[in-house]
C-alpha cells in the first residue's frame, strides 16, 4: 500500500523578501526515488532545506503553507524532532574531523546526549555503514578519524551518519556534483538499494543523474513547480514546454 | 644611460643591505638580556630558593616560595574567571556578527586591550580593596579584565575560519544550538583557543602594574586569598629598587624563572598551532 | 525489552503513519528538553558579551567619579600646572605630561627604523624560510618578556652605561631619567609597528608589484613607489598602536625615570635627568596618597591616560580594518 510520505500544498519561501520558491505543491510516496532538478536559482535546494527545516536557520529566511510528515505539519513539530526523523546529506561531504569514523556514525545520538547501550551503538554502526557500502572499507580503522578517507568514501560516511538515525526520510542536496565519476556511481548505486527502507529526495544538477536513478521527478523553474511526473514520462513525453526546453538544453 | 643604471642598482643593493642591519640589529639587546637574566638568575635557583620566604632585611639566605605560589594562585584564579567568560563572548562574536550588541561589545573589547594595566590597577583598587581590603582575590579580577580582550578574540577569530558545513551538518542532525557550539565547533577549533589562552596567561603572569595597589606583596607565606599575596613580579619590582644586594639577588632568580616560564608557554603555544591544528 | 514489544505489537495494528511516533517517544520528549537548553544557552551568550560593556562603562565611570574632587576643585589648569607638590597641596600635572610625551616620541623616533625594517624584509624581502620565522619568533620574544624584567635588567646594566655616557657629554650623571627610559620603551614597542606593518606588506597585490618591475625598476625603486605608498596609512596605524603601547607603558618606566616631579630649566637636564610620566606617577605616590585631593589628582591623570590611549588605539583599528576591505 502507498502511503504519502512528504507532502506540500502551496508552500512558500522567501530570503527577505526574495520569493524563491512560489506555491509548490506536491505528493512523495513511501519508499520511493524523486529527483528534483532545475537550473541554478530555480528553489529546489531552497525547497529540500525546507523539509527538515535547515531554510530558517538562516536569518531572514521565511516559509508559508502546508508542508507535512506524514499527516503532522512539519512547522508545528519540533525542529530538532523533524531532523530526527529527516535526514541530509550535503554537497561537500562534511564528516566531523575531530571525531573517529565510529563516532562520526553515531554523532547524531553522541553529540545529542540519546544514551545507547554500547552493543546497539556498535549495531548501528555496522547497520549504517553497510547500507552506505562502506562497512568492507574501513571496519579495521572504525577508530580512526576519517580524514584518510576519499570523497566518495566520505560522502557514504556521511549517508551513514543520516542513516543511522533511522529516519523517514533522507534528503540530498546535489550528493555527487563533488565527487569523481567511480564515487559517484557508487553512490548512485546506493540510491537503489536505500530505497527499500527509505524514501529519498535528491536534488541534482545533473538531468542524466535524475533519469538514472529516480523513480519520479520534479522540474523547477524560476521558484515554481513546472512538472512532476515519473521519470520515464518526463524525459520522453514531458507536458510542459519549459521541462522540454530544458531537457533538450535550451537552457540548463 | 648604463651608468645610471648601475647607480640605481646599487641604491638597491645598499638599501637591502641597510634593512637587513636593521632588522637584525635589533636581536642584539634581546639575546642581551635573556643572556643576562639567565646568568645571574640561575646561580640563585636551588631548592632551598623555591621552597622558603624571602630573609629579613639585611639577611642573607631566604627564597621567593611565596611569591611562587602566590603568582600560581592569583593567574589560576583569573583564569577562572576570565576563560569561561572570554570564550563565551568570543562565542558569541563570532556567531552574530551584524548585530548591534556584537558591535559595541567588540569596540569595548578593543578599548580594554588598549587600557593601560596602572588604570586597571586603580580602578580595581576603588572597586574591590576600598571594600574588602586589600586581597589577592582583587588582584585575580584586575588580571582577569586583562586576559579577557586577549581571549575573546582568539576565541573569536579562530571559529570565523572554521567552515560552516561544520555546524550545518551537525543541525541537519537535529543537535541543538548549544551542543553544536560546545560539542563540534569549539572541539574543532580547540588548537586556536587554547593558544589564545596560554598567551593571555603568558601575558599576565608577568604583570606588576595591576598587582601594586591590589594584591600588593607580603613577606609571609600565605595563601589567604582575602588577604595580601607576593607575586614573582611584584617580587621582583620591590627588591630590585631596594638598597639591599641580597634582595637583588632575590629578583635575579625571580626574573629568570619568570622569564623561562613565560619563554616555555610561548613555545608550547607555537607547538600546539602547529601539532593540534584539525585538518579541515 | 518489554516496551519494545508492546511497540512491535501496536506498530502490527496501527498505521504506517503512527509508527514512528510511538516507539520514538522517548526522543520526543528530549528534544522539547533541547529547546529550553537552547535558549538558556543563548541569553549566556548575549550576558557575558553584556558584562564586556559593563566592564568598560564601570572603568569609566569609576575614574571619572574618582577625579571628581580634583576636576572641581583644580579645574582645567591642573594640566598645565608646573608645580606638583603634595606636601603643600599644589597639584600641576605639566611635569608628567612633558614626561610622557618625551618618553614616548623618542621611544617612538628610535624605534621606527627598527620597526620599518623588519617589516620590509619580512613582508618584501624574506617572508618565507627558516631564517625569516627565527627573525618573526626573535621579534615576538621581544613583545613575550614582562616589562618589569626589562626594567630590572635595565637599572642594572643600561644606567651605569647611560651614566658614562652622561658624564662624556658633560650631563649630570644620573644614569636614570627620561633617556634610559625612552631607550628601553623604545626597544618594547618595535614588535608592534613591526608585526602589523609585516602584515600589511605582505598583502600588497602582486599585480601591482609586477607592473612595477616590467618598467625596470629596481627592488629599492619598488619599495619605495609601490609598496610603501600603498602601505602608508595602515603603516602609520602601527605607529600609533606603538605609541599607545609606549603612552601607557608603566613598570619598566617607573623603575628607569628615577621619580623626580620637577621640570628643569633646560632641555638637555631635562631629557638626560630625572623625570616622571603620569604612569610612573602614579605608580610612585598611589600608595602615598593620604588626602582626597592628593588621590583625586593622581586617578585624574589615569582618566587621561584612559582617554588617551583609548582614542589613539580605536584610531589605529579603525585605520587597519579599513585595510581588510
Amino acid at each position: 500500500m502507498e502511503h504519502t510520505v512528504v507532502s506540500a500544498s502551496k508552500f512558500n519561501a522567501w530570503f527577505g523578501d526574495n520569493h524563491v520558491v512560489k506555491d509548490v505543491s506536491m505528493k512523495i510516496e513511501k519508499n520511493q526515488v524523486v529527483a528534483v532538478m532545475g537550473p541554478s536559482g530555480c528553489g529546489k535546494t531552497t525547497f529540500l532545506r525546507c523539509i527538515n527545516r535547515m531554510h530558517e536557520l538562516i536569518p531572514g529566511a521565511t516559509a508559508k503553507g502546508s508542508l507535512k510528515l506524514y499527516d503532522d505539519e512539519v512547522y508545528t513539530m519540533n525542529p530538532i524532532y523533524v531532523r530526527y526523523k529527516i535526514g541530509m546529506v550535503f554537497q561537500r561531504p562534511n564528516p566531523f574531523p575531530n571525531l573517529s569514523i565510529y563516532d562520526n556514525v553515531i554523532a547524531g545520538y553522541k553529540l545529542n546526549g540519546l544514551r545507547v547501550p554500547k552493543a546497539e551503538l556498535d549495531t548501528i554502526v555496522q547497520k549504517s555503514l553497510t547500507s552506505a557500502a562502506l562497512w568492507n572499507e574501513v571496519k579495521d580503522s572504525l577508530h580512526k578519524k576519517g580524514t584518510f578517507l576519499s570523497g566518495g568514501q566520505q560522502q557514504r560516511l556521511c549517508i551513514a551518519r543520516a542513516i543511522a538515525m533511522e529516519p523517514e526520510v533522507i534528503l540530498f542536496d546535489e550528493p555527487t556534483s563533488a565527487l569523481d565519476p567511480i564515487s559517484t556511481s557508487s553512490v548512485e548505486q546506493l540510491f537503489h538499494e536505500l530505497k527499500a527502507n527509505y524514501t529519498l529526495i535528491i536534488v541534482t544538477h545533473n538531468m542524466q543523474q535524475a533519469a538514472r536513478v529516480s523513480d519520479k521527478t520534479a522540474f523547477f523553474y524560476v521558484g515554481e513547480l513546472v512538472e512532476f511526473d515519473d521519470t520515464k514520462q518526463m524525459f520522453t513525453a514531458p507536458a510542459d514546454i519549459r521541462t522540454q526546453n530544458y531537457i533538450t538544453g535550451r537552457f540548463s | 644611460m648604463d651608468a645610471r643604471l648601475g647607480l640605481r642598482n646599487t641604491k638597491s643593493i645598499l638599501f637591502k643591505a641597510v634593512i637587513i642591519f636593521f632588522a637584525f640589529v635589533i636581536t642584539i639587546p634581546l639575546i642581551i638580556v635573556l643572556l643576562y637574566i639567565i646568568k645571574q638568575g640561575v646561580m640563585q635557583v636551588n631548592w632551598h630558593f623555591l621552597t622558603h620566604i624571602p630573609a629579613p632585611e639585611g639577611e642573607t639566605g631566604g627564597g621567593i616560595a611565596n611569591a611562587l605560589v602566590g603568582s600560581v594562585i592569583i593567574v589560576a584564579m583569573s583564569s577562572i574567571v576570565a576563560i569561561p567568560v572570554g570564550m563565551l563572548a568570543g562565542i558569541y562574536l563570532s556567531e552574530n556578527p551584524g548585530t548591534r550588541l556584537a558591535y559595541w561589545s567588540g569596540l569595548c573589547v578593543d578599548i580594554l586591550q588598549g587600557v593601560p594595566s596602572i588604570v586597571v590597577g586603580i580602578v580595581v583598587y576603588f572597586w574591590i580593596v576600598k571594600p574588602i581590603g586589600f586581597s589577592a582575590v582583587s588582584g585575580s579580577i584586575a588580571l582577569a579584565i586583562m586576559m579577557l580582550p586577549i581571549v575573546i578574540r582568539s576565541t573569536e577569530q579562530t571559529l570565523l575560519l572554521l567552515p560552516p558545513s561544520l555546524k550545518e551538518a551537525a543541525l541537519s542532525l537535529g543537535v541543538p544550538y548549544h551542543r553544536v557550539i560546545l560539542k563540534v565547533i569549539v572541539p574543532c577549533g580547540f588548537a586556536g583557543i587554547l593558544s589564545g589562552i596560554i598567551l593571555s596567561i603568558a601575558r599576565i603572569i608577568g604583570e606588576t602594574a595591576p598587582l601594586l595597589f591590589t594584591a600588593l606583596g607580603s613577606n609571609l607565606f600565605s595563601t589567604n586569598i582575602t588577604k595580601p599575596m607576593e607575586s614573582l613580579p611584584h617580587l621582583i619590582f620591590t627588591y630590585a629598587t631596594s638598597p639591599y644586594d641580597d634582595q637583588h639577588d632575590l629578583a635575579w632568580g625571580a626574573s629568570f624563572i619568570l622569564l623561562m616560564f613565560v619563554l616555555l608557554l610561548n613555545i608550547f603555544t607555537k607547538l600546539i598551532t602547529r601539532k593540534w591544528n584539525i585538518q579541515l | 525489552m518489554l516496551f519494545n514489544a508492546f511497540s512491535f505489537l501496536l506498530s502490527a495494528f496501527s498505521s504506517d503513519t503512527h509508527r514512528y511516533m510511538t516507539v520514538k517517544n522517548k526522543r520526543l520528549d528530549l528534544s522539547y528538553s533541547q529547546m529550553k537548553w537552547e535558549t538558556i544557552f543563548r541569553r549566556i551568550l548575549i550576558t557575558m558579551s553584556v558584562i564586556m560593556l559593563l566592564i568598560v562603562i564601570g572603568v569609566l565611570i569609576t575614574l571619572i567619579v574618582q577625579s571628581m574632587p580634583s576636576i572641581k576643585t583644580l579645574g582645567i589648569g591642573y594640566l598645565w600646572g608646573k608645580v606638583w607638590d603634595p606636601v603643600n597641596n599644589i597639584y600641576g600635572a605639566w611635569p608628567f605630561l612633558i614626561g610622557t610625551l618625551l618618553t614616548s616620541f623618542t621611544a617612538l623616533i628610535i624605534s621606527i627604523p627598527f620597526s620599518y625594517a623588519i617589516a620590509i624584509y619580512l613582508g618584501e624581502y624574506n617572508p618565507k624560510g627558516w631564517l625569516s620565522n627565527l627573525l618573526k619568533n626573535t621579534i615576538e620574544l621581544i613583545a613575550a618578556v614582562p616589562s618589569i624584567i626589562y626594567g630590572f635588567w635595565a637599572l642594572f646594566v643600561l644606567v651605569p652605561i647611560v651614566r658614562n655616557f652622561e658624564m662624556k657629554i658633560h650631563v649630570a650623571p644620573y644614569g636614570v631619567g627620561i633617556f634610559s627610559a625612552s631607550l628601553v620603551l623604545a626597544v618594547m614597542i618595535i614588535p608592534y609597528a613591526a608585526s602589523l606593518g609585516t602584515s600589511l606588506i605582505r598583502m600588497v597585490p602582486s599585480p601591482l608589484k609586477e607592473g612595477a618591475y616590467a618598467l625596470g625598476a629596481t627592488r629599492f625603486e619598488v619599495i619605495r613607489s609601490v609598496i610603501l605608498p600603498y602601505t602608508r596609512s595602515g603603516l602609520f596605524a602601527g605607529i600609533l598602536l606603538s605609541l599607545g603601547r609606549a603612552l601607557g607603558e608603566t613598570m619598566a618606566v617607573t623603575v628607569l625615570i628615577g621619580n623626580t616631579s620637577t621640570i628643569a630649566p633646560k632641555f638637555l637636564d631635562l631629557f638626560f635627568g630625572p623625570g616622571n610620566t603620569m604612569a610612573s606617577v602614579i605608580a610612585n605616590e598611589f600608595a602615598e596618597a593620604d588626602h582626597t585631593l592628593y588621590l583625586s589628582a593622581l586617578i585624574e591623570l589615569g582618566l587621561v591616560l584612559f582617554f588617551v590611549t583609548v582614542i589613539i588605539n580605536l584610531i589605529g583599528k579603525r585605520i587597519i580594518t579599513r585595510y581588510s576591505k
